[in-house]
């Protein structure tokens, strides 16, 4: 029983730690980008290659996991993103969508198609017991990094400069420029943060969700619920909207293993009935 | 100008191909190359390829040219490659079907053409049923289940719980495993199912194990059996007690060596092994690993040689003639020694009869191999009258 909480916690934790970046996107920048699963796919197989392939050890993986997911998306929001800002809703999605295509093309043509796996280590493989309830180390792991991560990042919205100026840009794009507020920039780096934690989910969750070049079109669905039913701007809501579907989505598949595959979807059908806006409704009219 | 030339090109072709048409006989080749299941679509075609290289392409006085497409393992794409392979190409046999649902989608047309249907991977039951023009040499997974659940009952299991993947061969496995279990005066505690796209195993590990059985029976499509072994190691079920019985699916041998560790021991019943002793075996898997480097033959690939044989053996009994009807007929009842063992194709219900092995994961010369410790001779699908 313990150890299904346990389990659905972790998976939940994965769920909100790929899906927080879309929701930072999504909500913050009003920018629709679908392939936003194409960052988190790319950390993950930044992380296969260099546990794999070229034996770093898995820990220093996951944090250049996402430095390279940010970097890359450092590169596409300065070529590609930037121009669609402006556009509409349905442009962004469009434009997205064929991001995610030719990035599954592409892992697939360089590294098979194939579901791959990173090696954890020895000491990620063990179990505890803790007052009864079984525990993996990895998946303890799992929500030790992403509760910090949720925290850090609370704070980093917040209570920090940076989060009050791009709270600003993000409001009134103009008065923000009028008042020295370099709007680009603080747009970029919170593409890159948001593309960054994907990257790293990519990696961490790679065990969890098994890692193939569909992972973007697979999980795309999940993230967008993630989003919806937490509300798209804070990271309260997809935190708790995560850790729900993913103890929902564990416990359905324990429980009710006929029907598991539907929980999610029907939890996601009674909190939009009962509260459209999702958990945490936005503060303003966005 | 461009298009001009390309028109030319276009009206070319049809003279050409006609002018070779008496001589060449086509065999389609559709299997998934790209997407999850690509592994068979892979290990088939390295198969076909290498029969090609051993056996020379002519046989009865017809130059064989195999054309191979991928469809992703999507049965809609199988079945329009079918299409334009049987009405633009006028292939004579259609062969590959990685997937059940694959297969199933292109009966009626084949039916409908007459065209032959060389099963080399889908392994439900029900498939050499959907029309008289289908031949498999790949397995039944009614065989497998059954095999092993012979196996548990005389080696003292009393109690299993099933989990297979929800669709087809898996329905098939956790049905054939219970009836024998059932049989044996031994009792099945649960029958789990899980999605096919279901990345993650470990509410379904849990459940299984909840139940206390004492072995749990496991059917995955080839390709997800690393995932289900490392989640019941992580879950630290194999300290447990409980024992990971499998259909050979499970511990393909193509990624055998990449699971690890874990799957030691792990105790599976199958109709291949790359380490099954033969003259015919050692022989086919060094001329397979010679020809495709860092890649071991599979059940796939031998079911793909096998069918490239079929295809042959037919071809010399009916002098060369590609009639689909004369073709099948000629695939009844033939038999051969396979690298897999004896293997014969059933006169009744043209579907395939082999040996079922039951074998355990072990460590020979540092890679992971299915060794085989026990046989049950010419098994027929269990679940055909």
């Amino acid at each position: 029983m313990l150890t299904i909480l346990f389990d659905g916690i972790a998976y939940g934790m994965i769920l909100f730690v790929l899906a927080v970046g879309l929701s930072v996107t999504l909500g913050l920048m009003n920018v629709v980008n679908l392939a936003h699963g194409a960052f988190a796919m790319a950390g993950g197989y930044v992380g296969v290659v260099l546990v794999n392939r070229l034996g770093v050890p898995y820990l220093a993986a996951l944090p250049l996991a996402a430095v390279a997911a940010a970097l890359i998306g450092v590169v596409l929001e300065r070529t590609l993103y930037v121009h669609v800002y402006g556009k509409s809703h349905l442009d962004q999605v469009l434009f997205t969508i064929g991001l995610v295509f030719m990035a599954s093309s592409a892992v697939s043509w360089a590294l098979g198609s194939q579901q791959v796996f990173i090696e954890l280590p020895g000491f990620l493989r063990q179990r505890f017991e803790v007052f009864g309830v079984s525990m993996g180390a990895y998946r303890l792991l799992v929500i030790g990094v992403c509760g910090a991560l949720a925290v850090g990042l609370q704070v980093l919205l917040s209570r920090t400069r940076f989060g009050s100026r791009l709270r600003a840009a993000v409001d009134d794009p103009v008065v923000a420029r009028g008042l020295g507020i370099e709007v680009g920039r603080i747009f970029l780096l919170t593409f890159a943060l948001g593309s960054g934690l994907a990257g790293l989910g990519g990696a961490l969750g790679a065990e969890i969700l098994g890692l193939d070049p569909n992972f973007p079109l697979k999980f795309m669905v999940y993230f967008l619920i993630v989003v919806t039913v937490g509300g798209a701007s804070s990271i309260f809501g997809p935190f708790l909207a995560a850790l729900l579907l993913g103890v929902a989505d564990v416990a359905g598949k324990y429980y009710l293993p006929a029907a598991g595959a539907f929980v999610i979807y029907s939890v996601m059908l009674v909190v939009l009935i009962l509260r459209p806006q999702g958990l945490f409704a936005p503060r303003s009219g966005r | 100008m461009i298009r001009r030339s390309f028109m030319a090109a276009l009206l070319a072709v049809p003279f050409v191909a006609s002018a070779q048409a008496q001589q060449t006989v086509k065999i389609g080749l559709i299997v998934p190359m790209t997407g999850q299941s690509q592994s068979t679509g892979k290990q088939i075609d390295a198969a076909v390829r290498l029969y090609l290289q051993q056996h020379g392409d002519t046989v009865a006085g017809k130059k064989i040219e195999v054309v191979l497409r991928d469809d992703g393992g999507v049965a809609d794409t199988t079945k329009r490659v079918a299409q334009e392979l049987i009405v633009r190409d006028k292939v004579s046999v259609l062969a590959g079907f990685g997937l059940t649902p694959l297969a199933m989608a292109t009966a009626p047309l084949a039916a409908q053409a007459k065209v032959p249907m060389v099963v080399m991977a889908a392994a439900t039951s029900i498939i050499t049923a959907q029309n008289p023009f289908i031949v498999r040499t790949s397995q039944v997974l009614p065989q497998p289940a059954a095999a092993m659940a012979q196996w548990a009952v005389e080696n003292g299991i009393k109690s299993a719980v099933t989990l297979v993947t929800d669709y087809g061969p898996g329905i098939d496995a956790e049905t054939w495993f219970a009836k024998r279990m059932k049989e044996g005066g031994a009792e099945v505690l649960a029958s789990l199912r899980m999605p096919l796209a279901s990345p993650d195993f470990a509410p379904f590990l849990q459940r299984a194990a909840d139940a206390k059985p004492q072995a749990m029976f496991v059917f995955v499509p080839s390709g997800q059996g690393a995932a289900v072994a490392r989640q019941f190691a992580e879950r630290g079920l194999d300290k447990s007690g409980i024992r990971l019985i499998a259909t050979g699916d499970v511990t393909d041998d193509d990624q055998l060596n990449g699971m690890g560790d874990v799957m030691l021991g792990v105790v599976n019943a199958g109709h291949y092994s790359a380490a099954h002793d033969s003259a015919v075996n050692k022989a086919f898997v060094g001329a397979f690993k010679a020809a495709n480097p860092g890649m071991r033959p599979n059940f796939m690939a031998v079911a793909g040689y096998d069918g490239m044989h079929a295809i042959y053996q037919a071809l010399v009994k009916t002098k060369g003639d590609t009639d689909g009807a004369a073709l099948v007929e000629a695939m009844k009842g033939l038999s051969w020694e396979s690298p897999r063992g004896p293997m014969m194709i059933d006169p009744q219900t043209r579907d395939v009869v082999h040996n079922l092995y039951i074998r355990k994961v072990e460590r020979v010369d540092s890679e992971l191999y299915n060794v085989e410790f026990a046989t049950i001779p010419m098994m027929k699908d269990p679940a055909k009258p």
